[in-house]
């Protein structure tokens, strides 16, 4: 290993902040950002696509959480460590339960639990706390596997 | 980010929706509008093309969802065209491949229309 790719691989490591705005022209911001922090890592294409798609879920269900108005500042918070990225989603709203992935996707009248099942199925962890004073966090991780 | 939403007439009474870009929280009230107005119509036999949409999120799947639910409340039905692996695989792990009409080619969709 030459000193150059070492740097390449030591600079991969890192963790991004971003905020934006909780309303529903800023999810497309949130996504692509994130996308950029998955690229430093060995991600394939359509892992990153699966993170992009979780991530833009997790501010969604902030956005709709808060009456599909305006969720205030939704804190996105990227950790790029040695396999893994995770992410870190806070707001201030009451937040959405999460449900299991079920065998066979999701009841055709339940429409709403679209984007927690989409989160659950797309990433390998997800971790959901929620605090009526302190609003809602959401961490979630995809490993990478090549 | 944007969807480009294109509404044509096709054979019989069935209408074909060409949607461009992408469709997430922002996007999906345009496409939820035009496919609205065309149920208000009483056009119950949709084909929604996504041969062009390059990333669809669950507010998107929900306004295909609606769609369906009400064209089926009518006797009609909706199908899809989609060709891109990446919504393939949404579609998939979700299960609604097992209540839309996944199609590659808008032929194909039109002619399995109830």
């Amino acid at each position: 290993m030459n000193a150059s790719t070492h740097a390449l691989e030591v600079s991969s490591h890192g963790t991004v902040e971003l905020k934006i705005p909780g309303r529903a022209e800023w999810v497309a911001v949130a996504r692509l950002a994130v996308a950029a922090v998955a690229s430093r890592l060995r991600f394939s294409v359509d892992e990153i696509e699966d993170i992009k798609l979780a991530i833009a879920e997790a501010c969604t269900n902030s956005i709709q959480s808060a009456g599909g108005v305006d969720a205030g500042v939704i804190e996105i918070v990227c950790d790029a460590l040695e396999n893994e990225l995770r992410v870190t989603v806070r707001d201030r709203s009451p937040g959405l339960h999460l449900e299991p992935v079920k065998p066979g996707g999701i009841d055709e009248g339940r429409t709403e639990e679209l984007g927690v099942f989409l989160i659950r199925a797309l990433m390998d962890s997800v971790d959901y706390t929620s605090d009526p004073r302190r609003g809602t966090e959401l961490v979630m991780a995809k490993r990478v596997t090549s | 980010m944007d969807i480009k939403v294109n509404v044509r007439e096709s054979e019989g009474d069935a209408y074909v929706v060409d949607l461009t870009g992408e469709i997430d929280v922002y996007t999906s009230p345009k496409v939820k509008d035009a496919i609205t107005e065309l149920i208000d119509q009483e056009h119950y036999n949709l084909v929604i093309n996504l041969e062009k949409v390059r990333y669809i999120d669950s507010t998107g799947l929900g306004v295909l969802i609606g769609g369906l639910k009400r064209v089926r409340e009518h006797g009609g039905s909706v199908n899809l065209v989609c060709t891109n692996p990446q919504i393939k695989k949404i579609f998939d792990i979700t299960g609604l491949v097992k209540i839309f009409g996944i199609f590659d080619d808008e032929q194909s969709a039109m002619k399995a229309l109830v």
